[in-house]
């Protein structure tokens, strides 16, 4: 069954044209000495040439002209690169990466490195003060600067769709 | 009206505001998306209605089209991807590779065919009969291979798949195909021989 399933699958890879020329002319060699490969591959090509002689299938009579009417109703859409600001996303990688190092940043000033030889890292890590890092003034900020972030997005997101509206209208 | 030009040519006056320029496109490729769509939806009033659907999408988004894989291509993608939105929307349960059910349900059609006197039918009549008892997505790349003319290379990118992936999806369906067609229609089949 193995064997007939692999005979098969490389002759169909023959008939595709899609074998490399140096499993074409094994192939071929093997349809001039193999019975069998010789009546699979007689098999195979005439549903092969079925398949391609199969017809294709046509919609209504009033098919074009139903698509023309839909689309007299409808705007082509600009391209979606025209409206894909790439400034806004490089701004909202720098500011979240910006923010990744300054916490980075920190957290590692407050270690203390010139401690005892028998402190581990881990004991290091404990040591970072982070009731201190988030007080309120320090998390106040932080969420001005996303709200601050936001209605600058928004207003982009507002004057492109106006733009747009402009555009179609 | 279209005969002479190509897709491109047809592509860029439809973009530059002459949109009766569409029907060239629609006209050359309704067949080929309409059989596509028939395959994978299974019926023909929505076929005709997912066709039309995916025409007025393509012509949406036209401007995106960046001509650097054939318009047929970008056009067979739109029609995956609508089918299979339709078919979720109509909670059609797609069948897995592996299901069977097929085959009893092609039992039960069969049985039907028969009542109906379709033995005398023609080839092209019973190949297609067998490719429409196919699984949607082994019917939609026998359809893409043999009637819309598009390589593995492109049914892969169509499909979303590795072209290796294609290849033996390729070479399952048309393993169904063929076991299909000897056990649903050995007679005719003889009688073609």
């Amino acid at each position: 069954m193995n064997t007939q399933h692999n005979m098969e699958e490389r002759l169909w890879e023959y008939i595709d044209g899609t074998a490399a020329p140096a499993e074409r002319q094994v192939i071929e060699e093997l349809l001039q000495t193999q019975s069998e490969w010789k009546e699979k591959y007689g098999e195979l090509l005439e549903m092969n040439t079925m398949l391609h002689s199969t017809e294709l299938d046509a919609p209504s009579l009033r098919f074009t002209k139903n698509v023309m009417e839909e689309i007299t109703r409808i705007h082509i859409a600009p391209a979606t690169k025209t409206y894909i600001n790439n400034k806004i996303i490089w701004g909202i990688s720098t500011f979240f990466i910006t923010m990744i190092v300054a916490f980075v940043v920190y957290g590692f000033s407050q270690m203390e490195w010139n401690t005892s030889a028998n402190s581990t890292f881990s004991d290091q890590l404990e040591k970072i003060d982070i009731a201190k890092f988030f007080n309120n003034t320090l998390i106040n900020v932080f969420m001005m600067i996303n709200v601050v972030l936001g209605l600058i997005l928004f207003d982009f997101y507002l004057g492109n769709k106006r733009k747009q509206f402009r555009k179609e209208a | 009206m279209s005969a002479g030009q190509n897709d491109n040519e047809l592509i860029s006056k439809v973009l530059h505001g002459d949109h009766q320029a569409y029907a060239g496109l629609v006209h050359r490729y309704q067949n080929y998306v309409f059989t596509l769509t028939l395959r994978l939806v299974k019926n023909r009033e929505e076929a005709e209605e997912v066709a039309q659907d995916v025409f007025i999408k393509a012509y949406k988004y036209l401007a995106d089209f960046r001509g650097d894989a054939k318009f047929s291509t970008w056009l067979y993608t739109i029609v995956n991807n609508t089918c299979i939105s339709f078919l979720r929307k109509k909670k059609l349960n797609i069948q897995s590779l592996d299901d069977e059910r097929i085959f009893a349900t092609a039992d039960n059609q069969d049985a039907g065919f028969r009542a109906d006197g379709v033995e005398q039918k023609s080839r092209h009549a019973m190949v297609a009969e067998a490719i429409s008892q196919l699984k949607p997505d082994d019917s939609a790349i026998i359809t893409l291979f043999y009637k819309n003319e598009q390589s593995l290379e492109e049914i892969a990118q169509i499909l979303g798949l590795e072209v290796n992936t294609a290849k033996v999806r390729l070479h399952r369906a048309r393993t169904r195909l063929k076991e299909l067609m000897e056990t649903h229609f050995a007679h005719e089949v003889k009688d073609l021989n």
